[in-house]
């Protein structure tokens, strides 16, 4: 993908779904997510669908993206209600890209089918891992050979686009065994691969039980698996284009080029985050909440950041610099290359310049960057 | 004026927590010099600080009236004396301002080091000492086995010594008619010209300098014109009087009696105490014996954590100084730390008490560098310098000899632990001598030994290794020449001259290990490999890597979430605006905190 077709995704407008509700919360789960309470389907998508309907009217959507939670862990149709409200309310272009997250275990050839047909034509599966040790220490419910059913049965109901997500670095993976995995999820043939760290966030079982004492995924570890993946999957055809996410040639997920050329893309649900007309805002977290703000007409926003003049210029450094392609020059890239410590990240090639634009060169130090990039102030000249 | 066989003047001295200042405290209630009811608030309104660690540093003063069971009225004037070894020059003052001091012993702790170093003190005064045993009030209270011990140091017969409470007042009776009947009277010269002593003072946001003098010979009469004799200034005395503990103006101090004077200067280290006042028209010929200039015996270099606070650290030891004359310092760069002062302190506690103030009262954020001692430096043409910071230490070609000063050390311990402690002595350079055995339980070891060694964690270690038993006093000795050479710690192959330390060639090689294994702890991982070495000379002793940082990165931006993200950044960012840039290498405040701390691991 050329830096100008990515970059293009600036103009995009894509929406983002949530479905909060799973079959039991993973340990390491850090999402807006209910385990055990499908008997708030029926009135959370309802919620979501008024939220759909009373929302500003916008142009076709090209990247729909339905997360979770686990979207498959719920009835099919009631989805298609959330697309049919969606496609209404601001229409779909010809070629839309419309996503769904699921998980292994809730997925065959019927429940692919209705999906396909209800316009559904990218699955990202929380594959994880083919290890049953270590998807028995991330909680999963699934077993590998139900990675490779789900693969075949999406296939076979027409998806064109079929995504495994996998984990590293779990404390107790090993190096065989993370080479299995991807030799396993190549051999599936998936058009995408999303490969991320096991992260220990607080407030999470896990993050209670590292800080208990529990062994915490070690940072080098994961290095050397990141690195791995990406001689392997590189060998095998895919090319990396973010951070964790490497795709066939014209595959990358373009919600996700949407959301990191600083595109912008509507969210429903709880706990969803959107980018409108130079605001990033954010859903009421909690399900019941956000129901009952929606259900009383009120607005389900908890809040709103205005994005303009410089601190929307450092927000397309922010995201942009987690695609391969970089960004393109602008002020903040001037600025950056100008700062202390953007000259420190620059001496350490961390970061470089490709054609003038800025691009990161060791993607395991993204935070490093980020953290200078936040940093950066105004130049005198710019336009307040 | 009272006639001097009617005075007595004398002090308490005790190791802490035995019970010197709730005695001060029952014998005040007892002469009515304050009812007690107001007794807490008047007389201890001392620092926080001293409260806190049971220790005074500025010694209280009060003149009692008693009715002795003779029939006769007397002027009993109690001169407190500092709580620690630290101030042992002012304690020494306090005691020629004496003709007597009551040596008090807990029953249930026994003599400990501070006792006999005071004893001893009070002894080489001159004074007669008059033990007592405290607290026999409580269970655990073995007074005759105290008495034993306490024979053993002063002589005498175990019978004679006053055994009391201070709690329920037991004996309160027997020490004042012991004071009466066993302190000598002062037996100064009325005639003679006047010559007092200053054996402590302070400073008073509205009065300036407080004195407290003794009066030795002749008298000191309100509007005097006074000589100093040491500073050589000349003050008039716009005010004299006693303390009862509240200030009592009074026309003149007689021969013999003990009071405050104010003259009107304003800057404590103008008064200095030691010194002796006569009169400036008939001055006597000769000062009091014993006047020294307190000199600081350990420093160490302060930094602001916060580089723009480098006024408010000179502003806050300016104002600290006001009443500590002898708090000095001057100012001090470090590459590493930023600009700072390297401070002299009379010893470890007067360094902790000075540090702790400043951040608690002044609400500093200090860096403390690892204390050190005056080195003197014999240079190759006989020339000898003292050099008080590592990186002063010269080249070895440009010398010819460091000697470190030595100290005088006793420790009073439980006999079980005589074999750990010779052990930790000796692995300190130590040289044993003595060992004295005041009861079968209890021994005193004497021993030598440098001074740089007990002020860099000497006195963890005793604790530890006799659970809190044993007790350590010491007084400067001599200065002896030693193998020392200065260890310095390289970051990125810069040196981090707040780490240089100087030490004996024996111990170079440890406390580099040390050091360089404790950084590469601390400090974080960085974009690069950092080598840390420690290195004498131009010679690496030690080496360890902090292997460059591999990850850090969010894996997963999910859904978009980019607002949560950056404020997850921003916050780590915060973080970072602690660390010091050495080279090219961000080390975080903490980790010189961290690194400098002493503990038994080093
Ligand atoms: N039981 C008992 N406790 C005492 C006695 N004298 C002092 N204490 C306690 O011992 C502690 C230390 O006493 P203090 O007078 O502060 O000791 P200093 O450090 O020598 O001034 C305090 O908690 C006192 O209350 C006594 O005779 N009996
Ligand atoms: S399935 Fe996914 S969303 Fe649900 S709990 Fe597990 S990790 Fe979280």
């Amino acid at each position: 993908m050329t830096p100008t077709e990515a970059d293009a995704y600036s103009r995009s407008a894509a929406a983002y779904v949530h479905i909060p509700f799973c079959s039991s919360v993973c340990p390491y789960c850090d999402f807006a997510v209910v385990a055990g309470r499908d008997d708030l389907v029926g009135r959370y998508i309802d919620a979501v669908c008024t939220e759909i309907t009373t929302s500003e009217p916008w142009r076709p959507l090209e990247a729909i993206y339905f997360g979770g939670g686990t979207p498959s862990h719920v009835d099919p149709s009631v989805l298609g209600g959330v697309l049919d409200a969606l496609s209404l309310k601001h229409g779909f272009s010809a070629d839309a890209e419309v996503s769904l997250e699921a998980n292994p275990e809730d997925f065959d050839v019927a429940r692919a089918t209705t999906l396909r047909s209800l316009g559904f034509n990218r699955v990202s599966f929380g594959a994880q891992s083919f290890d049953s040790s270590v998807l028995v220490a991330l909680g999963r419910r699934h077993q590998s050979g139900q990675i490779e059913s789900s693969v075949r049965a999406a296939r076979r109901a027409g998806f064109e686009n079929v995504s495994l997500d996998l984990i590293y670095g779990t404390p107790g993976e090993t190096a065989n065994s993370w080479r299995d995995t991807l030799r396993r999820a190549i051999d599936l043939a998936p058009d995408h691969i999303s490969c991320y760290a096991l992260t220990v966030e607080s407030g999470t079982p896990l993050g209670r039980a590292v800080r208990d004492g529990a062994e915490a995924p070690d940072p080098d570890t994961q290095a050397d698996r990141y690195e791995n993946a990406n001689m392997v999957l590189s060998a095998a055809g895919y090319t990396r284009y973010e951070v964790s996410n490497w795709s066939y040639p014209q595959h990358e997920c373009r919600y996700n080029l949407t959301v990191w050329a600083q595109g912008q893309y509507e969210a429903y649900g709880n706990g969803s985050h959107g980018y409108r007309d130079g605001i990033r805002f954010r859903n009421i977290r909690r399900i019941d909440a956000y129901v009952s703000a929606v259900e009383s007409d009120k607005t389900p926003r908890s809040g709103n950041d205005v994005i303009e003049g410089w601190d929307a210029e450092i927000d397309r450094l922010f995201v942009g610099l987690r695609r391969v392609v970089g960004v393109a020059p602008g002020p903040g890239v001037t600025t950056f290359l100008q700062s202390d410590s953007g000259r420190r990240l620059v001496d350490a090639d961390v970061v470089n310049l490709v054609a003038g634009r800025l691009t990161i060169n060791r993607p395991l130090l993204t935070d490093e960057v980020h953290r200078c990039v936040l940093d950066l102030e105004a130049p005198q000249c710019f336009p307040t | 004026m009272t006639d001097q066989t009617r005075i007595r003047n004398f002090s308490i001295i005790a190791h802490i927590d035995h019970g010197k200042s709730t005695l001060a405290d029952r014998l005040m209630e007892k002469t009515g010099a304050v009812s007690e009811r107001d007794m807490r608030d008047q007389l201890l309104d001392s620092m926080d600080l001293e409260r806190e660690r049971g220790i005074t540093i500025k010694a209280q003063t009060v003149r009692l009236d008693y009715k002795a069971s003779d029939g006769e009225e007397y002027v009993i004037n109690l001169i407190d004396t500092p709580g620690h070894v630290d101030f042992s020059y002012e304690v020494s003052r306090s005691l020629a301002a004496c003709e007597g001091a009551l040596l008090l012993v807990d029953a249930v702790q026994g003599v400990q080091a501070q006792t006999v170093a005071n004893a001893y003190l009070a002894i080489d005064a001159g004074l007669d000492v008059i033990p007592a045993i405290n607290k026999i009030d409580l269970p655990a209270a073995d007074p005759d086995r105290a008495a034993v011990e306490i024979v053993n140091i002063l002589g005498g017969s175990a019978n004679d010594i006053v055994r009391m409470s201070a709690k329920t007042g037991a004996g309160i009776d027997e020490v004042l008619e012991t004071v009466v009947r066993d302190v000598p009277p002062p037996r100064g010269d009325p005639e003679a010209p006047l010559r007092a002593l200053v054996f402590d003072s302070y400073f008073d946001a509205y009065r300036g300098v407080v004195c407290y003098v003794r009066v030795v010979d002749g008298h000191l009469g309100s509007g005097d014109s006074l000589r100093f004799m040491a500073t050589k200034e000349v003050h008039d005395a716009n005010e004299i009087g006693f303390l009862t503990p509240t200030f009592v103006r009074v026309g003149v101090l007689g021969t013999g009696e003990v009071g405050y004077l104010i003259t009107g200067v304003k800057e404590i280290d103008r008064i200095k105490v030691g010194d002796t006042i006569t009169g400036a028209r008939t001055p006597a010929t000769e000062a009091l014996p014993g006047y020294a200039e307190p000199k600081p015996m350990v420093f160490s270099g302060l930094f602001p954590t916060d580089g723009d606070d480098f006024e408010k650290l000179r502003d806050a030891l300016e104002k600290l100084r006001l009443n500590d004359a002898s708090l000095a310092w001057e100012p001090e760069t470090s590459k590493a730390l930023g600009f700072g002062f390297r401070c002299g302190f009379l010893g470890l506690l007067h360094m902790e008490i000075v540090r702790e103030r400043l951040e608690r009262e002044y609400d500093l954020d200090l860096v403390a560098t690892a204390p050190s001692v005056a080195y003197r430096v014999t240079m190759l043409d006989g020339s000898v310098t003292e050099i008080k910071s590592p990186q002063d230490l010269p080249e070895t070609i440009d010398r010819r000899g460091v000697a470190e000063p030595y100290v005088k050390a006793m420790i009073l311990t439980p006999s079980e632990y005589v074999g750990p402690i010779m052990e930790l002595a000796t692995s300190r350079r130590g040289i044993v001598g003595d060992m004295n055995y005041l009861s079968p339980e209890r021994v005193e070891l004497d021993f030598e030994i440098p001074l740089a060694e007990i002020v860099f964690d000497f006195f963890d270690l005793l604790k530890s290794k006799t659970k809190g038993y044993a007790s350590l006093d010491y007084e400067p000795a001599d200065y002896r020449e030693a193998d020392l050479v200065k260890v310095d710690i390289l970051l990125n192959g810069q040196p981090v001259d707040a780490f240089s330390a100087i030490l004996h060639r024996d111990g170079a090689e440890d406390y580099g290990k040390k050091m360089t294994g404790r950084l590469r702890g601390l400090i974080p991982r960085q974009l690069f490999d950092v080598p840390i070495q420690a290195a004498i000379g131009g010679r690496i002793i030690s080496r360890e890597t902090v292997k460059a940082k591999r990850k850090d990165v969010t894996a997963k931006c999910y859904g978009g979430d980019i607002s949560r993200k950056k404020k997850l950044l921003q916050r780590q960012k915060e973080g970072k605006k602690r660390m010091k840039m050495v080279g090219s290498v961000e080390v975080p405040q903490e980790a010189f905190v961290a690194a400098l701390k002493l503990d038994d691991d080093l």
